[in-house]
């Protein structure tokens, strides 16, 4: 008996192992380390945290990946020096906090804050404690920010998002008769859905059918792409993450269901999920701050060094990570930051610099930056024309 | 004709609920416990097809055969390894490890195939029918799944009340120390129990993961549990009771959002759940039975 026991588990397992072959590596990859000063006494040390794993793993990798280039290229100029340590917060904000001390730990001197809004929200309030200044690539929601001095962002809030999509619709004339479906129980979603339908009323937009789905309801959607239908909608606006984004759009399709899709930045990585059907995102319109595609030289050099260093086409994520290093860069510079400052004194130095310095990167130029730590910065329409962004 | 397709969409999801629910009826009919791991074994079945069928470009028939049989093998092995050393054991102990083994088998499939969601390509071709004019569309997929939940249902009365082994299930179910005087192994029983539910387990994730085509360590969790409510609703311990109980939950699921509410739908369908066994509580089809003493 014991012997068929055994013989069935390792049957199991191989099968397990041989499955786990076609998976990839990366999603394993907890903590991660860049630049070419190892251990250097002479480096600044920048700490974040991001999902490196689950759900939302598509953009705590791409923004570690992108701070991770500019990093390099820093590195290589010779002046000043900059050591990264990014650690996984699984977008859970309790394992974020965690992550946060372990970074702080490590001797984190300014901080990347967090790459989505929850954890991020949590790891603001322990920066703004502890006195380390703190610049996210991507954590949008205008909770991140609120009452803290030092704790800025990299791209535009949530509610400028949601304004911002009501009129894109209206000044292109993207839609006659609009349907909404929201996430009501994720401050994203329902931060977004707020002010778009403030902004739609004022601007007279026809909403139609208004719907809404939780976590625990986000598999079947026939009901509100029915109602959408039913109502003529032939604009559907989804703001919300990716993942329930590519269900929808499945579904859609196999009722022959057919208006445009605007999405805001959370649709962004549709196109890198695993087995997705791309043909199925043609044509959905999306917010996002930065291009793959376009032409100027900055953008080239950073999308060809991605693309060499980890076979993918960056994202927003990416490029909201490259530019806040480089941001960084640029503060340090100006007020003469040394490694051997502590935390707190480059905090002080960090909000002057920010205050009152203007930037130009990857996701817009002449960004500035108010008191309160957002940042003057537009989102960019573009749309998915085969399998890529196309501006719009 | 809104109503009709609503109703179509809520029978299609109804049918898969009704699939996992009879494998919790079952095995609570049997071994008079509840089988939390169900829902992930679910998991199991749909990432299986899944490599088999993305990866190594197998028929999809193919894949759901190996899913069945990975399933069947994994639900053996956790009955053996998890259930039966606490057969003796209090209800709640078993329960408790049934809670444990479910996080067991989310965790180990997070790190054999990590945690990103990946997109199920349907096992069932593209297409659908069309009635009054393309009004109402009906996708081959929902055909399917209502033709196979049917099937299914059938084979399994037959095989409870026709054959010797269902006779020695529903002997066991009843009384197990009579059951094992009468010379019926209550052990093997309880693992053909296992094995027959984890199999259609398996053919619930691949028909769930078609429908709806995204699948992570997860996706196996609100199924399950809404099945397991199903099971409840109709009477736990009835397979007719988990075919009625998971079509009406599924059907009113539907209902709920398209006419009540989208944000208070599963409120409504617990509701109905909560006043359901307040009138009937031993479930819709489920039997009264008396303790004798």
């Amino acid at each position: 008996m014991k012997k068929i026991l055994s013989v069935c588990l390792i049957l199991m397992l191989s099968i397990g192992l041989l499955a786990g072959c076609g998976g990839d590596e990366t999603t394993n990859n907890n903590e991660g380390q860049a630049g070419g000063t190892e251990n250097n006494a002479a480096a600044i040390k920048i700490g974040g945290t991001g999902p490196l794993t689950g759900g939302a793993a598509i953009y705590g990798l791409a923004a570690k990946q992108g701070a991770e280039i500019a990093v390099e290229e820093i590195n290589a100029l010779g002046g000043l020096q900059f050591e990264l340590k990014y650690e996984d917060d699984a977008n859970d904000a309790e394992k974020a906090a965690n992550a946060y001390n372990v970074v702080k730990d490590w001797g984190m001197q300014i901080s990347l804050g967090s790459v989505t809004s929850t954890p991020g929200t949590a790891t603001a309030s322990k920066n703004y404690e502890d006195r380390i200044f703190a610049l996210t690539p991507s954590a949008s929601s205008t909770s991140v920010t609120e009452g803290k001095d030092n704790v800025f962002q990299m791209c535009f809030t949530d509610p400028g998002q949601g304004a911002k999509s009501a009129q894109y619709i209206y000044e292109q004339n993207l839609g006659e008769k609009i349907a909404i479906i929201y996430k009501n129980d994720e401050v994203y979603s329902s931060g977004i859905y707020e002010t778009f339908i403030a902004e739609a009323e004022k601007l007279g937009l026809n909403v139609v059918s208004t719907t809404t789905f939780t976590t625990d309801s986000q598999t079947d959607f026939s009901v509100q792409l029915g109602e959408a239908k039913n109502a003529g909608a032939d604009l559907v606006f989804l703001p919300m993450y990716y993942e329930p984004a590519s269900l929808i759009l499945t579904q859609a399709d196999s009722m022959g269901y057919a208006p445009k899709f605007f999405g805001v930045d959370g649709m962004d990585g549709i196109l890198t999920l695993k087995g997705f059907d791309a043909s199925l995102a043609e044509g959905v319109i999306l917010l996002t701050s930065f291009s793959a595609d376009a032409q100027d030289d900055m953008t080239v050099n950073f999308v060809t060094k991605y693309q060499d260093k980890y076979g993918e086409t960056p994202n927003q994520f990416a490029a909201g990570a490259y530019d806040s290093i480089y941001a960084l860069y640029n503060a340090c510079t100006n007020a003469g930051v040394t490694a051997d400052m502590t935390a707190e004194q480059i905090n002080d130095l960090m909000i002057e610099q920010f205050t009152t310095m203007s930037f130009d990167g990857l996701t817009g130029t002449q960004i500035t930056w108010s008191s309160d730590g957002t940042v003057s910065k537009d989102p960019k329409g573009m749309v998915i024309q085969d399998g890529v962004y196309v501006g719009m | 004709m809104l109503f009709l397709s609503y109703l179509i969409s809520g029978i299609s999801l109804g049918s898969i609920y009704a699939i996992i629910a009879l494998g919790y009826t079952m095995v609570y009919g049997i071994a008079k416990m509840l089988n939390f791991a169900h829902g992930d074994v679910i998991m199991v079945g749909g990432y299986i097809c899944f490599f088999a069928c993305s990866y190594y470009g197998l028929h999809p028939l193919v894949g759901i055969v190996m899913a069945m049989v990975v399933c069947t093998v994994l639900g053996i092995l956790i009955d053996r390894f998890a259930y039966k050393p606490l057969r003796q054991a209090p209800a709640l102990a078993v329960l408790i490890t049934a809670i444990g083994m479910s996080y067991f088998l989310q965790n180990s499939a997070q790190l054999l195939w990590g945690s990103g969601s990946r997109v199920f390509s349907s096992v069932i071709g593209k297409g659908s029918f069309s009635f009054f004019d393309g009004q109402l569309t009906i996708n081959y997929l929902t055909v399917v799944t209502i033709v196979v939940c049917i099937v299914i249902m059938v084979g399994l009365v037959w095989f409870i009340n026709q054959t010797k082994r269902g006779k020695a299930m529903r002997a066991c179910s009843e009384d197990k120390g009579a059951a094992q005087l009468m010379g019926i192994n209550v052990d093997n029983t309880i693992s053909l129990t296992f094995a027959i539910g984890s199999a259609l387990a398996a053919i619930a994730g691949v028909l769930l993961c078609s429908a709806y085509p995204l699948l992570n360590p997860t996706t196996g969790m609100m199924p399950g549990i809404k099945a397991f409510t199903a099971a409840v609703f109709g009477g736990i311990g009835s397979i007719p009771g988990a075919l009625v109980g998971g079509l009406l939950l599924g059907i009113i699921e539907i209902f709920a959002k398209a006419y009540l509410s989208t944000q208070f739908s599963d409120a409504i369908v617990f509701a109905v759940l909560i006043i359901v066994l307040l009138v009937k509580p031993t479930g819709l089809l489920g039997k009264k039975i008396n303790e004798k003493v």
